[in-house]
């Protein structure tokens, strides 16, 4: 088991490195980079020392080295912490990512709640009493949340927000709290505010995850072990929960480190920025638009290094759950 | 196969005494699916004593496992119990004073599916084994924990107290703990014979052979010593070296508990060696009852016969034909009118059993066959 | 012993087709909510892919001096309360000192009846006829007034039109990357389990990298590493191949496990032994076994593909002006300033989710219809 948790984070780190070279190497594809761009602009401005300044910045930034120096320089100082400079903020990436890594992380985790609070009783349900209106109508409703794309859903809620409301920004924090140092009032605030757009960009998820517990359960009810429990004289509810639930959710599980979560993350990156949260996703978009090297490397590899630790923990939690993998 | 009427009279000498313990009074099962209904099972009627095994024996889909299943109150959807009574002789598993003896007769088609009454009755006073013992139990839970959710939730130890006259009177129950629990199943498991119960009670069922799995139903049904015990094929999927050590341990179990056993099988040869009577069904009725020497010797209904002449035999004879029961099963939804038999029968008789539905007619003591070849 | 006669032979049926596909038709018949998600998409496929321009009162780049005109209703009812044919009111710029912002009243005193079949810009309609005739439009001078049933952009052009001509974009994208995806996705999926061994650990570990990749990061960099200076053509097609390459792993691993379960079947064994080559055995015989499989999973991913479009159109890493697409145009409609003040903009959204619900009411469809054992509602 620790062997197996041990080669888990092997390949991860290995696959962390392959992921920032290649995020690298495609940054590079395109002809020239974010100074070249730079040039246009203050040409475009009229500025004709331009050029000089750019020099200037080229070697500043080390553009003029070639590639793989580059990207072994930066890799190495990621490991201390020094994730290079953003060209357009002209600040450190680590500032600039900052705070913003937190609230992904914390949006990420919260949306992953909500999926799984609300799409396991409603699957339970409509497996329970299948046929019925509530099954009915909880299949409709999965089936439009399924295909109800998060950030067009954050657009309808903004459309309502703002013509109902006349609210401008739906964000994290209330206009007093923004700035404000945490305490706990901030923390409240944080979740007043969040569950907004976590429920967005869960209900994708539950959509799909609603009817796959509903099969899963429906399989489940008609083995065997349903019925023993049952003859042994269980309460409805508890063969119900304890016995057929507790297996058929076993492949939900590894759905929500493999499928789940990973969408949750880019979902929730897209919902990000059109309700221009202060997460990572606005910047990340941004910094790719303008060719901002360093800062997009390091937000790609943020975002997976998210997605493998999601994938890890929900193995993890698989095998924790099912004896039947954890003895192997 | 001849037989004598005096052996015949010899074997009826003895008369059960022993006490009722289920009643099952025409019972009537019937699933409705898109093509029709299906009678499952049409005018069931016999009864079980406390000890006694009971056989019921068929082929696939003659209604024998519906009719496990409605004693429990379990038929699945869309099946229904649409007629007759199952009464259960019930005496209280911790009595009060002077409530030793009391009986209380429960119709359990009258029951509450969910019910509270239901629910102590299954596992608790009637307990059920099934055929795949693979799959029976929960992947996830071990052994022990299987046998600790049935005792904790059926069994209460009495709390003895020193009532007048210095006479021990139990006067309350609790129930077990968590350490009393553990060790009834540790023991549970020891006498059923699987060795090492100690280390056995914390295994999964993937780690335990299909033989060992069984047992261990087997002690999970006898942990919360129920009154009896319902076996639908337990050893239908089993090896016939490991199906010979459980129909030992069954037999041992029973004589040491006193318990009954309702055995459902299509096995002639399993059933030879553990029931007391057995009941012949085919598309839902019964053809014949009758005790096992009686059945097995002097068999009237023809589809009886017929059973018993396709078990195949080891012996000098090779070179014959497997004997087999003419035509196939009927479409359930399409029953032959008359005696349900009557296509497949060697004795039809045209005109009559095409007709009329024979009766359910006694020809013996204790033995009784439904068959136009009987009735007067 | 006389045995009973059996029962009478029940009369001949009409001898039905009982080959798999008209199965499959048959059974994808009764399941109403795909039928009506096919319909559909035909309907919108031929409004917006093949006859936009029919549908459409204008061009596409047909500016006017109505910027950002709201949409025009067309009424019934004139000012006097008296019932007329279809007509619509005239515009008439108005300034609002307070707001600061130019607005368009209508104008009573000016009426233009609605037509059917009007004549109006020229256009080719599937790119060979030269036609002129839309489905509806007004008979005036479009310097001096226009039908916004929707609304008109920040350069005074017809919204209607530039949704429907943008759907031709979007809705095709999808088509044709999910039509690379299986191509790519089947023919590796069938070698790579077909050939086994090395090949197939190749594949495998391949797709694997890939499929552990965050997707949409990665498909926004290649998509941003589009070098600005491409024609919008290439960069149509290049971003089509980009979006190819979201569904292929996972199709491919897909199809290799079907294949893996095929090839050891009676009926390519025997092919094998008749001496089929290799490739006659794995595209005449096993791929066709996997075709019901695919075509719902590509059904399925289609909407995936559009939305990534979109998507990325929307963030300004895919599609460049001058193309249009429904990403592109959503670029000028998720603004706060667009919601307050242009919100007919967000009409684009509307077809964008009945396109992806009805691919997933015509993959559920198909998925009933294709596999017989999932029939549990």
């Amino acid at each position: 088991m620790v062997n197996y948790i041990i080669r888990r984070i092997g390949y991860a780190l290995i696959l962390l490195v392959l992921v920032s070279f290649v995020s690298f190497a495609i940054i590079e594809l395109p002809p020239g980079d974010y100074l070249t761009q730079k040039i246009e602009q203050l040409r475009a401005r009229g500025d004709r020392s331009a050029e000089q300044q750019v020099e200037r910045l080229r070697q500043r930034y080390g553009l003029d080295k070639p590639f793989l120096e580059r990207y072994v320089n930066w890799a190495v100082n990621f490991l201390r912490g020094d994730f290079g400079e953003s060209f357009e903020y002209e600040r450190p990436v680590s500032e600039i990512l900052g705070a913003r890594l937190g609230y992904t992380v914390i949006l990420a985790i919260a949306t992953t709640v909500f999926t799984w609070a609300l799409a396991i009783p409603l699957g339970v349900y409509s497996a329970v009493k299948q046929y019925s209106l509530g099954d009915q109508i909880i299949s409709v409703i999965s089936f439009i949340g399924l295909g109800m794309p998060g950030f067009l859903l954050a657009l309808i809620v903004l459309y309502f927000a703002v013509i109902l409301f006349n609210m401008e920004v739906v964000g994290l924090f209330s206009p007093e709290y923004e700035r404000a140092p945490w305490s706990i009032g901030k923390v409240l605030d944080l979740l007043s505010h969040l569950w907004v757009p976590a429920l967005i960009s869960a209900i994708t998820g539950i959509g799909g995850l609603v009817r796959i517990m509903r099969g899963n359960l429906l399989d489940t009810l008609g083995q065997p072990f349903v019925e023993a429990a049952r003859a042994r004289g269980l309460k409805n509810r508890t063969v119900i929960w304890k016995h057929a639930v507790r297996i058929a959710i076993n492949p939900l599980i590894t759905i929500l480190g493999s499928d789940v979560f990973p969408s949750i993350v880019v979902g929730s990156s897209l919902v990000a920025i059109v309700l221009n949260l202060p997460t990572i996703g606005p910047v990340f978009v941004d910094s790719l638009r303008k060719l901002d090297m360093y800062l997009a490397g390091t937000c790609i590899v943020f975002l997976t290094f998210m997605l493998l630790v999601g994938n890890l923990v929900a193995d993890l939690l698989l095998a924790w759950v099912d004896p039947r993998i954890r003895l192997e | 196969m001849t037989t004598t009427a005096t052996q015949v009279e010899h074997t009826q000498t003895q008369t059960d005494a022993r006490p009722l313990l289920l009643e099952v009074q025409d019972l009537k099962v019937e699933f409705t699916i898109r093509g029709g209904v299906v009678k499952a099972v049409d005018g069931l009627t016999f009864d079980i004593k406390r000890g006694q095994t009971m056989g019921i024996i068929g082929e696939s889909g003659c209604g024998k496992s519906v009719t496990a299943r409605a004693i429990l109150r379990m038929i699945p959807k869309p099946g229904k119990i649409t007629g007759g009574r199952i009464l259960y002789y019930r005496r209280p598993r911790h009595p009060k004073p002077g409530e030793e003896d009391k009986v209380e007769v429960i119709d359990v088609t009258k029951l509450d599916p969910d019910g509270e009454v239901i629910r102590q009755i299954r596992g608790g006073e009637i307990a059920m084994i099934f055929q795949e013992p693979m799959s029976s139990l929960t992947p996830v839970y071990t052994a022990g924990t299987h046998i600790n959710e049935a005792v904790t939730l059926h069994r209460l130890l009495p709390i003895k107290k020193l009532g007048d006259q210095m006479v021990e009177r139990i006067m309350e129950y609790r129930r077990v703990t968590k350490e009393e629990a553990r060790a009834i199943a540790i023991e549970m498991l020891r006498r059923v014979g699987i060795p090492k119960p100690e280390q056995r009670v914390d295994s999964y069922p993937h780690q335990l052979s299909g033989g060992q799995r069984q047992r261990v139903m087997i002690a999970i049904a006898l942990s919360t010593e129920p009154a009896m015990l319902i076996a639908d094929e337990p050893t239908t999927a089993l090896d016939v070296s490991i199906e010979a050590q459980i129909l030992d341990l069954m037999r041992d179990l029973q004589r040491t508990t006193n318990m009954a056993i309702m055995f459902i099988t299509h096995n002639l040869g399993v059933i030879a060696s553990m029931a007391d009577e057995i009941v012949v069904m085919y598309m839902g009725k019964q053809v014949e009852r009758a005790k096992v020497v009686d059945l097995f010797y002097n068999p009237k209904h023809p589809y009886t016969k017929a059973l018993l002449q396709s078990v195949p035999r080891l012996g000098p004879k090779t070179g014959q034909r497997l004997a087999s029961i003419e035509g196939m099963v009927p479409d359930p939804l399409n029953l032959p009118t008359g005696c349900v038999f009557h296509p497949r029968c060697p004795a039809f008789v045209a005109g009559k059993c095409d007709k009329i539905v024979p009766k359910w007619t006694q020809v013996g003591e204790n033995h009784w066959v439904r068959c136009l070849l009987y009735e007067e | 012993m006389a045995v009973a006669a059996a029962p009478a032979v029940p009369a001949k049926r009409k001898e039905l087709s009982q080959s798999y596909w008209s199965l499959v038709w048959y059974r994808f018949k009764k399941n109403k909510l795909g039928v009506f998600g096919g319909i559909l998409l035909i309907v919108l496929y031929v409004s917006f892919a093949l006859i936009p321009e029919f549908l459409a009162p204008y061009a596409l780049e047909n500016r006017s001096q109505f910027v950002e005109a709201p949409p025009t209703p067309i009424r019934f009812v004139d000012e006097q309360g008296r019932f007329q044919a279809p007509f619509v009111y005239g515009l008439e710029r108005r300034v609002d000192m307070v707001k600061r912002l130019r607005t368009w009243v209508p104008d009573t005193d000016r009426k233009y009846p609605v037509r059917l079949f009007v004549q109006g810009d020229e256009y080719l309609l599937l790119g060979l006829i030269p036609m002129n005739i839309h489905l509806f439009g007004i008979d005036a001078d479009p310097r001096e007034a226009r039908i916004f049933l929707l609304g008109a952009d920040a350069l005074g052009r017809d919204y209607l039109t530039r949704i429907l001509y943008g759907g031709r974009l979007s809705l095709l994208i999808g088509l044709i990357g999910q039509f690379l995806t299986i191509v790519l996705g089947m023919t590796l999926g069938v070698i790579s389990g077909y050939y086994g061994g090395p090949v197939d650990m190749f594949v495998q570990r391949f797709t694997e990298f890939l499929a552990a990749f965050p997707n949409i990061p990665l498909f926004m960099a290649l998509s941003a590493a589009i070098p600005n200076y491409w024609s919008p053509i290439a960069v149509y097609f290049m971003l089509t191949i980009i979006l190819a390459f979201l569904g292929w792993g996972g199709l491919a691993r897909q199809v290799r496990g079907l294949v893996l379960s095929l090839r050891e079947r009676e009926y390519a064994l025997a092919a094998k032994s008749f001496g089929a080559s290799d490739r006659r055995i794995m595209f005449r015989h096993l791929l066709p076994g996997t075709t019901s499989h695919v075509i719902v999973i590509a059904t399925l991913s289609i909407p995936g593909m559009i939305l990534a479009e979109t998507a990325l159109s929307w963030l300004g890493l895919g599609l460049r002006p001058p193309l249009t697409s429904w990403g592109t145009l959503l670029q000028d409609a998720a603004t706060i300033r667009a919601i307050r003040f242009t919100p007919w903009l967000l009409w684009v959204v509307p077809p964008i989710l009945l396109t992806i619900f009805a691919y997933n009411m015509l993959g559920d469809g198909l998925r009933d219809a294709m596999d017989p054992y999932s029939g549990r509602g």
